[in-house]
């Protein structure tokens, strides 16, 4: 079986973000960058369905500028077979341009499952995956937490708000992963080097035109500190008040 | 959580200022690449955030008991044991045809800080597993490796380091446990261990205590003192593990911190036979032991600074958010509070804290850096000098950062006031945690007679000799960066690039007096020591330590001070700029509110000042 799994390079959230002077992107300078954390998941799922059906291959396919080669490393290094880097100066906010290049290279791969993150952590569009796999004219799935596959078919779970539901699908294949697929793998000090040598082939990426694009970006307003007014039943009056004369939500 | 250390922080040390990038291109390291030493530490970073940090807590809480013999720990100790395992770490400065990464120990070294810092009760069960390993590797039999190495590494056994005994604890010599000849070549083990830690645990198959014993017949003193190891359950041929082997758990320590971590009494011998194997030759045990403590003696520095840097990162965090008061003349009450950050006595004590965390981590990579230096160096004289160092560094890097950092966690305590207090916030349970440093792995008594005792005076000083002259090297450096001579004294810090200049003068200066300070102090009490009685030139060892702890760190705070003027000098703006102010600024700390304190030490010392000495029992 051969899987691909599409991964994107994002800035590690755990900081806090300027915006750069353009006013319509966030400011680089000093961000940590790794894998999003669906993709992680994505990643995962595509190793566990090749560990089970027993000797395919996985190849991880990301999308950017050469730093994105450090990600890919980290996909290798996770036990992901070969990676392919298509090369672009830099992403574009516009997942139907990121979607047709994705496909160029995916269409004709003869792939029977490909995976994506159920979104990118940095952009939250959840549309890249669903647009590849109408762009090659696949079955899609999103937001899977569970995936199976068998003699041809696959089944997926998808949470819902209090209840979960099962699909079946052919494959070929496009499905998105939710978490809830076991936790992504440490890359393990042997996979880090064996990664070293597995294969990166490199590729102009065929960006589709850019349609929609990022006119301003802005922080949220800074939040006043919150205010313990006291405690227990007898204060709650003067709750009611302040939500209503100073917080005016109520 | 934020990450421990700060990956700006460590990125620094390990490529700024330690140049670990060169390691790559020595024949053990070849395969590695800098993108793969930080692939291992973001590995590291991931497992101390999924695995360790997460029970930090609960393994303090519910602390290891027995029940039925067994000792039960929570779940999640042997998961996280497991998952170190697998990602390689107990093996990672290994032999490849062992099993091993033959990654440096100076990335293995920032590696582990991280699972120190997030838990280092947990991380011990692996950290005491390599440590046993590496012991066996150096000296054990093909057959012992094969039989408890082997798995060892794998993370299918765990490994102790049983020295200590009811009455022999820093007086190694006088132990007691016994090994009798058998004719298989063999040997029956009977005694008492105590404060073995990980002696008795549930988490892996088996368990391999290295043992300290004498052979029956021995010689007294340390040159009859044997090494053995000793399986809990014996291992056959074909490394299946059989029947349990004589060692009897005979009770748990209840501990004031890092109490995740077993501290056993074990009985070797008494229900049962109980077989060692002998490791090296009879009566060279004390010396393969050594082998192992002095990695195991930086280890203990690595984790005060671990643990004293997790405190400082987390009363960091709640100094900016906490808001409370107002700065002084501020009189109008409806002004807002402001973050406590804001009032100077506590930037004083964050200021105390990043100045002793931060040096503590760059003595413990330092150490590490000189381990692969001496044995990976193409040069023989760089092998030699690596060598030489860490003999006087040892001590200094056992003992200094679980002290200091005590004081530095402290310090973060009193940053959440009540709250620091409270068992609901981290800080508590890291200050017991760390204040095992100073206690175990030889105390800092025993350091401190080590050093003045033994290590500044060995091959006629020759190794404080090297260290003396590496600072004074250090002292050129940092007056070239900023354009030779000395610079006159500084009121704006390094607020710009010139205050980064003049900053650096004047910390060169003092650091060069303080050199002088310690080699004529030195001096002096070597002088002393031909004529005074051994006890008496001895007797204020530990003030000596000090004196030489805290030049050391002047020492490193000069190195990376002048790296920082130097980005500074060249224009570096933004983040950066602010990380080497405050990196200069913390040096400047160091140097005027902590160095001053050798002076009245050194004063004490010369003068031979016998206060302590010649109090009497009878007066207290
Ligand atoms: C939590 C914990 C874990 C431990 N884990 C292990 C382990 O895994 N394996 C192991 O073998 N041991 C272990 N130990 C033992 C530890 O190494 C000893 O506690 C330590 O060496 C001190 O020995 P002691 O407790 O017998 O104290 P003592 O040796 O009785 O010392 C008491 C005091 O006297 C001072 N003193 C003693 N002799 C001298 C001297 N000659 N000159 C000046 N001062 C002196 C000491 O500095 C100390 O302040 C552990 C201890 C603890 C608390």
């Amino acid at each position: 079986m051969k899987i691909a799994v599409c991964i994107k390079r994002v800035p590690d959230m755990d900081v806090r973000f300027k915006i750069a002077a353009s006013g319509t992107a966030v400011d680089e300078a000093g961000l940590k960058y790794d894998m999003s954390d669906f993709d992680g998941y994505a990643a995962e799922a595509a190793l566990q369905v090749n560990e089970k059906g027993g000797g395919g291959e996985v190849t991880a396919l990301c999308l950017g500028p050469d730093a994105v080669q450090e990600t890919l490393r980290k996909a290798l290094s996770m036990g992901i077979d070969k990676a392919v880097h298509l090369k672009c100066d830099a992403v574009p906010f516009d997942g139907w341009a990121i979607a047709q290049a994705l496909a160029a290279q995916l269409g004709g791969g003869g792939y029977d499952l490909i995976l994506f993150g159920r979104m990118s952590i940095d952009s939250s569009n959840q549309s890249v995956g669903p647009m590849v796999a109408e762009l090659l004219g696949l079955p899609c799935v999103t937001a899977a937490s569970r995936l199976d596959v068998s003699g041809g078919t696959g089944k997926a779970q998808r949470e819902l708000e209090g209840a979960s539901e099962t699909v079946e699908f052919p494959l070929p294949a496009v499905v998105s992963i939710d978490e809830g697929v076991a936790r992504p793998r440490y890359p393990s000090l042997k996979g880090i080097m064996a990664a070293k040598k597995k294969p990166l082939e490199v590729k102009p990426a065929q960006l589709g035109a850019v349609t929609v694009t990022v006119t301003t970006m802005e922080l949220p307003p800074e939040r006043n500190a919150g205010r313990i007014i006291g405690e227990g039943p007898d204060m709650v009056p003067e709750l009611v008040r302040l939500l209503q004369t100073e917080a005016k939500v109520l | 959580m934020t990450t421990v250390p700060s990956p700006r922080d460590l990125d620094f040390l390990l490529y700024e200022v330690l140049d670990t990038a060169a390691l790559a291109a020595r024949p053990r390291h070849g395969e590695y690449s800098r993108e793969a030493f930080d692939a291992v530490i973001d590995t590291a970073r991931q497992l101390a955030a999924d695995h360790l940090a997460p029970h930090q807590k609960a393994n303090d809480e519910h602390e290891p008991h027995v029940v039925d013999g067994k000792v039960v720990t929570i779940p999640e100790v042997a998961r996280a044991f497991r998952a170190v395992a697998d990602a390689g770490f107990i093996a990672a400065t290994h032999d490849a045809e062992l099993g091993g990464m033959q990654l440096p120990h100076t990335i293995a070294t920032a590696a582990l800080l991280h699972l120190d810092a997030a838990n280092v009760a947990t991380a011990s069960y692996a950290l005491l597993t390599t440590g046993a390993a590496n012991l066996i590797a150096a000296h054990g039999s093909d057959d012992q490796k094969a039989r408890f190495l082997a798995p060892m590494l794998a993370g299918r056994f765990t490994g102790t380091m049983a020295l200590s005994e009811p009455d022999a604890g820093s007086s190694l010599a006088d132990l007691r446990t016994r090994a009798t000849p058998m004719d298989d070549g063999t040997f029956r083990i009977t005694g008492t261990k105590m404060w073995i830690s990980g002696g008795e645990n549930e988490i892996a198959e088996n368990i391999v205590h290295l043992v300290l014993a004498r052979i029956d017949g021995a010689p007294p003193g340390v040159r009859g003192i044997s090494l053995f190891v000793v399986p809990k359950r014996l291992v056959d041929d074909r490394g299946a593990v059989g029947a349990t082997n004589g060692v009897v758990l005979g009770g748990l320590i209840h501990k004031m911190g890092w109490r995740g971590t077993t501290s056993t009494v074990l009985n070797f011998g008494e229900q049962g036979p109980c077989t060692g194997y002998l490791v090296g030759r009879a009566h060279h045990g004390l010396a393969c032991m050594f082998h192992m403590m002095n990695e195991a003696r930086i280890g203990v520095g690595r984790a005060g600074a671990a643990m004293g840097y997790a405190a400082y990162r987390y009363s960091l965090e709640y100094a900016r958010t906490r808001r409370q008061g107002r700065l002084p003349g501020e009189k109008d009450p409806t002004r807002p509070q402001v973050p406590i950050i804001e009032h100077p006595d506590v930037r004083r004590m964050l200021l105390q804290q990043k100045s002793v965390v931060e040096a503590a981590v760059h003595l413990t990579m330092l150490c590490a850096r000189l381990v692969d230096d001496l044995e990976t160096a193409a040069d023989e004289s760089v092998r030699r000098e690596a060598g030489l160092l860490l003999e006087v560094l040892t001590p200094v890097a056992k003992s200094w950062p679980g002290e200091a950092c005590q004081e530095a966690i402290s310090n973060a305590m009193q940053i959440l006031g009540g709250y620091g207090f409270a068992r609901e916030y981290p800080i508590e349970q890291l200050y017991r945690d760390n204040r095992l440093n100073p206690i175990h792995e030889g105390t800092n008594g025993i350091q401190a007679l080590d050093l003045l005792g033994r290590k500044v005076r060995q091959d006629d000083g020759a190794a404080l000799t090297l260290l003396l002259a590496r600072m004074g090297a250090t002292v050129a450096a940092a007056r070239e960066a900023v354009g030779g001579g000395t610079a006159g004294t500084s009121t704006n810090g390094g607020g710009t690039s010139l205050g980064a200049a003049h900053t650096l003068g004047t910390l060169a200066d003092a650091l060069e007096a303080a050199v002088a300070r310690l080699a004529a102090t030195t001096g002096a009490l070597g002088e002393a020591s031909a004529t005074l009685p051994p006890a008496r030139a001895l007797a204020n060892a530990s003030v000596y330590l000090e004196l030489a702890s805290r030049t050391i760190v002047a020492w490193l705070w000069l190195q990376q001070a002048t790296v920082a003027a130097r980005a500074l000098v060249a224009g570096t703006t933004g983040d950066d700029a602010e990380f080497y102010r405050g990196k200069l600024q913390a040096a400047r700390y160091w140097f005027g509110w902590e160095l001053p304190r050798t002076e009245a030490q050194a004063a004490l010392l010369t003068r031979l000042d016998s206060t302590v000495y010649e109090m009497q029992v009878a007066w207290f």
